[in-house]
């Protein structure tokens, strides 16, 4: 019976998926492109970097990059917190 | 853990400066090549893993210190943060060295690059990869000394 | 449909992780249907931003400048290292749980001590 009900509920998350995926827009073919065309054209005048993918994640859009470096040192706390060895 | 075989460490006892140098090339070429300073970072920090799995977890404690990795973690962190923080007479996480004569013009259309230009982005990339690697060689070295131990 | 296969291989990798996630009772085989799941959604962000006969972004010798879009390869970024922080807390969790329970089945493990 629970396991009837656990096949059930994977073969729904599977049908929502899929009828998700084939409903998206061709491979190769976006939509909206009005934001990237705007950091591709003005990324060398602005930031002078070559590379307009160092220049989103640091200039552009830094505070993620902020968000990020936090979340790397909670877990490097959280595992040294975890892992310890107490000396009798 | 045990050590591995006297061939296995003196393959790494070679090897494992290359990969460092290696990685510390991604890191400073971030604004020019793909790359950057998170990739660079987890490239160095493999390094420390194969140290760690050929010389067994009784001889890592000698040769990598947790306390220096710490202290190189929070003082890089502290750096990005005040790189961020002193731009803020425009906005916050400004670019305020472009231009001049030490960091060169700014580059325009399809060029080889400079290593000069950019900016503070690669002063922002070295401070983001000595952070990543730090942090991802204390996780690995928590894990390796923190479960129990078989002594031959 | 044959033109939005990559979409398809996304959607085989979640249904697969959830699939560990749900039916194993191994604590590390559930660990690893997490990272199944963390994969599939990185692959679904990068092919969200493809250009047909586009290049790299980057001006660095470039052969020309139809390039793919540069913000989803950004946030894909982002999400592998928070991938990397949440496997490492999980991992280290197994192993507090194995010295106080000394087993790792996932039946055995229900007790909440006050």
């Amino acid at each position: 019976m629970n396991k009837k009900i656990a096949v059930l509920a994977l073969g729904v998350v599977f049908v929502f998926l899929f009828v998700g995926a084939v409903s998206l827009h061709p491979f190769g073919e976006p939509d909206e492109k009005g934001m990237d065309d705007y950091f591709i054209e003005n990324a060398q005048n602005e930031t002078g970097a070559n590379n307009v993918v160092t220049s989103v994640v640091f200039d552009y859009r830094g505070y993620d990059t902020l968000g990020e470096a936090t979340v790397l040192f909670t877990a490097v706390t959280g595992v040294g917190l975890a892992l310890r060895r107490m000396k009798k | 853990m045990k050590e591995m075989s006297k061939i296995v460490r003196t393959v790494t006892n070679i090897i494992y400066s290359f990969i460092i140098l290696f990685g510390f090339y991604i890191i400073i070429h971030g604004h020019l090549t793909p790359g950057g300073g998170f990739q660079g970072g987890a490239v160095v920090a493999s390094a420390f893993a194969l140290l760690a799995v050929s010389y067994g977890a009784l001889k890592i404690k000698d040769m990598l210190k947790k306390e220096n990795f710490s202290v190189s973690e929070c003082s890089a962190l502290f750096v990005f943060i005040g790189l961020a923080f002193l731009g803020i007479s425009t906005v916050f996480f400004y670019n305020f060295l472009t231009g001049g004569v030490i960091f060169g013009n700014i580059p325009s259309g399809i060029n080889p690059g400079d290593l000069n230009t950019g900016g503070v982005i690669p002063l922002m990339n070295v401070a983001v990869g000595v952070e990543v690697l730090s942090g991802i060689g204390l996780i690995i070295l928590y894990m390796f000394t923190g479960s129990k131990e078989v002594k031959e | 449909m044959i033109s939005h296969f990559p979409f398809i291989a996304v959607v085989i990798l979640i249904g697969l992780g959830v699939y560990a996630l749900m039916f194993k009772r191994n604590l590390i085989k559930i660990v690893i249907g997490v990272t199944l799941i963390e994969s599939g959604v990185n692959l679904f962000l990068i092919t969200l931003g493809y250009v047909k006969g586009g290049v790299a972004p980057i001006y660095t010798n470039a052969p020309g400048t139809n390039m793919v879009m540069p913000t989803p390869q950004a946030l894909t970024l982002t999400s592998i290292v928070i991938g990397l922080a949440t496997t490492a807390l999980m991992l280290s969790f197994v192993v507090l749980i194995y010295r106080h329970y000394n087993s790792i089945d996932a039946k055995n493990v229900r007790r909440l001590k006050g």
